[in-house]
């Protein structure tokens, strides 16, 4: 909403200081984007008649003109070609400073002095053609040298961008914003509307409406006596301050009731209305409607949107024709033309949300429908119409009002709340007396009556987002601390009981990152939404999670994996020369529900009554390890760090079948001894996916890879940590031997690991420290070489012991098949 | 007179079997235009079809067609199979058991990681919360209407929803499922299980990932990270918000920055405000980043409206609460004054390594 200093201050005596009324149009929660300053500038520029044109040699886009500046001939050197000897244009002589703060000074091009410089519309800020000069040839009172400023009515003025909020319907008008601005200055509102007198004469009009829940009131003012034209320069300067533009003083008349009172009317041509009837009603299914725009729109379809049955509210004639979308935007057939002598002025309520649905369907929003979805102020429809009247008068004097038809529907109900001051305490924790709340909500036309210690206040039409009952109480208090001001209610830092704290997901992510890091990895932030041909590259075959309005194709799947965005991007830096790195990401990923072992379900849809099957989201950390040296080797070792510094009790690495994405011979699953619960995965990238990827310089490179399934180490446990209870080392010393066992491929070594360690009370660590297949073995077995150390609580282990422990270690060896080496 | 097509079966024949003979598909390819290209026999046949009669030439067409479409259909199979072999060899040589990889023999390669900014800054946010004592929750990224929207007092087709360019997925009926566009539907998660287990009051802070279809520039990208708190008690009033906003600026970003509130609209609170901070820029005085003003939004607040409390079935009478929520990623900006958003998801090493 572009409101201008001139306007405003037409309806509510303002303070000079510019500075204060933003910091107060702010307070108010009408925040101002941006204030642009008019007019400035331009008191040195000049109407000059032009007396000669000469090309100059050498030059096809500037020309040597002689002009009139009242005092004598003046040589100027100008690019535009839009004009001939004898038009008048504006001049902004040596010395003048544009808007902008572009001064001007002689300059010499190809060698002719040039003594100012002749202006465009746009340069001096008055318009936005930029085609050529601005052409004063029409202009009343044109003579060289009068002050443009005078010739064309031009005040320095201000034009605050306000951004109103969405619970404002009434600060879409300059009455609204005035009278927020008053409650704070405390001045008055000058409402320049009077009654609306009806001249009389011989109606042929009507009006009815056969949609009652979608439009509220119809009001059509009949109208002749109408002389179309232009509209007087100053209603036309303040459209265009306002962003709109003027068309004629019909049109004109119409948007500026609607900028000054929030309420949009729609005039239309009396005699290409048929039967000069206008009637309301519900568009049929696949009704055609040429709007003002020229586009042709198919109507009373349904949409996409949720709940969207395809109700439109259309204006009809008297054969039943669609001529108007309601509300929104009026049709071809009985625009107002030059020709136009008797209007027909349609002033309506319709029900804001069929106007918000077609217009959303339609994709089509106007001013109108901007404010009719908001709710307009159905009971000011007659101060509307007056305004209409007296503004159309100005330029048409023989204008007359012959009747003003009324048709009803149903208007929404308007609250009466009951507010006591200890409901404004208990919300807002500052006392507000009952007489100041009162005051306030009488600012923003409430009608509110004292019944003791409570106020019964009346709702306006012009405040339709005032809800019933508590929810309006509520909503009565935001408007009673708005006016009084947020920055003067109290403030006190409360405090509880309850301890702050993590949660244990939380503490844990804390942890893998914090470990992560110390292994020499760097975090990165890769894509959630990715295109499908990645999504093929791990999960090919398998459903997306697809976005129905996508920015672009690359965006278009919810991700199943970081796997290949978290390649990409270390591909991107080694590209760039930094392959030595290695990176990885804490993410959500998520499996589309028709695969997804466990999807979830939560209610959703109108009411929240429909049970929805959505997708299984799981955290999981993702690494590739890229450094000189890495590898799958490397992702292990880094794994059993990670590990060991969650406590896991005892998780293997698991050969498995390896994903798509994972090299399929370098790959293990990481499973819990216990549970079986998945922790994740480890290994390379697959060599063919760096291909796919379009690597040439790294398609060799060996990339580590672990992915592990955040949810497993967290509530609720699917995975053994070590016991709370810790032991205390022996203060005795230990006997330490090797035992390198021939072992069938088929036992893995954690498994002989966890044979070994309870083969005995007196062992009191296993640690595997070689591995060796090959010449002397057969091939379905490797040795494997274990550190054992033995010790005892209470004190040295005796020969005898030693020796039974190390029979008892082979025995539980044997069972799983191995032998000493 | 002999058909030229008399010997076709036996070329197939030959033709099938040299391709079956191969032993690499290296060999394979080598062969092919012997085979089914240009040197194959049916090229040769299929130019001698020129001398036949019309309705003749077009049966042996068809034959050889035919003939030649066998072949190639071999030879299709046959690479397939040479080159899975070939690969699954290449796989194969490659072969590690990982389960016996001995870490403690692995040389990992040495370097300093560097933590996300993002993440970093959630950290820092979620510690201040927890010192202020709020508990941390969070809630997932995929959504429903209900959550995103309605409990928040949004109804459907309300003019409201277009407040948030939301993201929606294809499952259900149109516009049920999204990504948040807001870390708000975790409150109604929150407030949903604390009423089914008895367990109010709630004194939560929750971090997380949302999205808007935005196209994204310097000072916004489609996916980007919240922080939304969340107080419901008994006697919790407007000041207590504006308490708990001021006592977390100041604590955050330092002493010296103050908070202010100003009207604004959220459907989900009654009254809402904008919160805005001193402008950390200038400290107040007046700069371009905060249009001279001396001050920058920073997020939005309100007392929950008391249709969210009864979307949750929550007693309004008995307990009231306020929200806040704000961008992670914006306070990451404004910290290190980072000119551009996007540098937060390019992961270029060189952005990465200066944060630790």
């Amino acid at each position: 909403m572009k409101a201008s200093l001139s306007w405003l201050r037409d309806l509510v005596a303002l303070p000079s200081d510019i500075g204060l009324i933003r910091d107060t149009l702010d307070d108010l929660g009408l925040v101002v984007e941006g204030i642009e300053e008019v007019g400035a500038g331009l008191s040195d520029v000049v109407a000059v008649r032009v007396d000669e044109i000469h090309s100059i040699e050498g030059a096809d886009r500037i020309r040597r003109v002689i002009v009139d500046a009242g005092n004598g001939p003046l040589q100027i050197v100008c690019g535009a070609m839009n004009f001939e000897v004898g038009n008048y244009v504006p001049l902004a002589p040596v010395g003048a400073v544009l808007p902008g703060d572009f001064a001007i000074a002689e300059r010499k091009m190809k060698g002719i002095t040039s003594y100012g410089m002749l202006c465009s519309g746009r340069e001096l800020g008055i318009g936005d053609d930029h085609a050529g000069l601005l052409i004063l040839d029409s202009h009343p009172g044109v003579a060289p040298g009068v002050a443009l400023t005078e010739l064309l009515g031009i005040e320095q003025d201000f034009i605050f961008d306000i951004s109103p909020e969405g619970n404002r319907p009434d600060a879409w008008s300059m009455l609204g914003i005035a009278r927020d601005l008053a409650s704070r200055f405390t001045a008055d509102v000058v409402d320049p509307a009077s009654g609306l007198e009806v001249d009389g004469g011989q109606s042929t009009a009507s009006a009815a409406i056969a949609a009652a829940e979608l439009c509220g009131a119809l009001d059509v003012l009949e109208i002749s006596g109408v002389r179309v034209g232009d509209s007087p320069r100053w209603l036309q300067r303040r459209l265009e301050q306002a962003g709109m533009r003027a068309v004629n003083n019909v049109v004109d008349a119409s948007n500026y009731v609607m900028l000054e009172r929030g309420q949009p009317t729609h005039p239309y041509d009396a005699a290409l209305v048929a039967g000069q009837h206008l009637g309301v009603r519900q568009a049929r299914n696949g009704e055609v409607l040429k709007t003002l725009d020229g586009a042709e729109r198919t109507l009373g379809q349904p949409g996409r949107g949720l709940g969207d049955t395809g109700v439109d509210c259309v204006i009809v004639d008297g054969n039943d024709t669609v001529i108007g979308l309601a509300g929104i935007m009026g049709g071809e057939s009985s625009e107002i033309r030059e020709s136009t002598s008797n209007v027909l002025l349609e002033l309506a309520f319709f029900d804001p949300m069929t106007i918000a649905r077609t217009s959303k369907r339609l994709g089509l929003r106007s001013e109108a429908s901007h404010r009719f979805e908001r709710g307009v102020h159905f009971q000011g429809r007659r101060e509307a119409a007056a305004r209409f009247v007296a503004l159309l008068r100005e330029t048409c004097p023989d204008l007359r009002v012959v009747a003003h038809h009324e048709a009803h529907g149903v208007l929404p109900v308007l609250p009466t709340i009951v507010l006591k001051a200890s409901d404004v305490l208990a919300l807002l924790g500052t006392e507000i007396a009952l007489e100041e709340c009162a005051r306030y909500l009488e600012a923003i036309n409430c009608t509110v009556v004292h019944a003791g210690d409570q106020l019964e206040v009346s709702i306006p039409s012009s405040r339709l987002d005032i809800r019933h009952s508590a929810l309006g109480r509520a909503d009565l208090i935001e408007e009673i601390a708005r006016l009084y001001s947020y920055r003067r209610l109290l403030r006190r830092t409360p405090t509880w009981a309850a301890p702050g704290g993590l949660s244990s997901r939380q503490q844990t992510r804390r942890l893998v990152r914090s470990i992560a890091l110390g292994l020499g990895w760097s975090e990165a932030w890769t894509a959630s939404l990715i295109s499908e041909e990645d999504h093929a590259l791990t999960h090919a075959g398998e459903p997306v999670i697809r976005i129905n309005n996508p920015l672009a194709s690359e965006e278009s799947i919810f991700r199943s994996s970081a796997l290949v965005g978290l390649v990409r991007a270390w591909l991107r830096n080694a590209d760039r020369g930094f392959a030595n790195e290695a990176i990885f990401e804490i993410g959500v990923v998520a499996q589309h529900p028709d695969v997804a072992p466990t999807p979830r379900v939560a209610r959703g849809g109108e009411a929240g009554a429909t049970t929805l099957q959505l997708p299984h989201e799981r955290e999981v950390v993702t690494a590739v390890l890229g450094r000189d040296g890495d590898d799958a080797q490397s992702a292990v070792a880094s794994w059993s760090v990670i590990a060991d510094r969650l406590a896991l009790l005892e998780v293997e690495v698991r050969d498995g079948v390896a994903p798509l994405g994972w090299h399929p011979t370098r790959y293990a699953d990481l499973v819990d001894v216990a549970t079986s619960a998945v922790a994740g995965r480890v290994g390379e990238v697959d060599p063919a996916l760096l291909e796919l990827l379009g690597s040439q310089q790294f398609s060799g490179r060996r990339l580590g890879l672990i992915e592990l399934d955040f949810s497993v180490f967290v509530e609720p446990i699917k995975i053994l940590r070590r016991d709370v209870k810790t032991p205390v080392p022996s203060r005795f010393p230990s006997a330490n031997f090797d035992l390198a066992l021939v072992t069938p491929t088929s036992v893995s070594a954690l498994r002989l690991r966890s044979a070994l360690r309870v083969a005995s009370d007196a062992v009191e660590s296993v640690e595997l420290f070689d591995v060796y297949q090959g010449a002397g073995l057969a091939s379905d077995v490797r040795s494997l070489t274990y550190a054992i150390r033995l010790s005892r609580e209470d004190g040295t282990l005796s020969e005898e012991a030693i020796l039974a422990a190390r029979t008892a270690l082979l025995e539980a060896a044997m069972q799983l098949g191995a032998t000493l080496r | 007179m002999n058909s030229p097509l008399d010997q076709l079966e036996s070329l197939v024949a030959e033709a099938i079997a040299n391709a079956e003979s191969t032993v690499s598909a290296e060999e394979l390819r080598q062969a092919e235009p012997l085979l089914i290209g240009k040197r194959s026999p049916f090229v040769n046949l299929q130019k001698t079809l020129g001398g036949l009669e019309p309705e003749e030439r077009k049966s042996a067409g068809a034959k050889l067609q035919d003939a030649r479409r066998r072949v190639e259909e071999v030879f299709a199979a046959r690479l397939t199979i040479l080159e899975a072999a070939e690969k699954s060899a290449r796989y194969e040589v490659d072969r590690l058991v990982l389960g016996d990889v001995v870490a403690s023999r692995v040389q990992l390669p040495l370097s300093a990681g560097h933590p996300g900014v993002v993440a970093l800054t959630q950290q820092s946010l979620e510690d201040v919360f927890v010192g202020m004592g709020f508990t941390v929750a969070e809630g997932p990224e995929i959504e429903t209407d209900w959550y995103n929207f309605e409990a928040l007092n949004i109804p459907p087709a309300h003019p409201a929803r277009g407040m948030w360019d939301t993201f929606y997925l294809d499952l259900g009926e149109p516009e049920t499922v999204l990504l948040r566009t807001h870390t708000s539907p975790t409150q109604i998660h929150l407030m949903e299980a604390a009423v089914a287990a008895g367990t109010l009051p709630i004194h939560a802070v929750m971090p997380g990932r949302c999205f808007r279809r935005d196209t994204p520039d310097a000072r916004h990208l489609a996916a980007f990270h919240q922080i939304e708190g969340l107080v419901v008690d008994r006697g919790i009033t407007f000041a207590d918000l504006a308490g708990v906003i001021e006592t977390f600026t100041k604590a955050y970003f330092g002493p010296d920055i103050a908070s202010r509130l100003r009207p604004a609209y959220f459907p989900f609170t009654e009254p809402s405000a904008e919160f805005e901070i001193t402008c950390t820029i200038c400290r107040g005085a007046g700069c371009r980043t905060c249009s001279h003003t001396g001050w920058i939004e920073l997020g939005g607040c309100g007392m929950v409206d008391p249709a969210v409390f009864a979307a949750v079935g929550i007693d309004p009478d008995e307990f009231s609460g306020f929200a806040f929520g704000f961008g992670i990623d914006r306070c990451a900006q404004m910290r290190h004054q980072i000119a551009d958003m996007r540098a937060l998801t390019d992961n270029d090493i060189r952005f990465l390594r200066q944060f630790s």
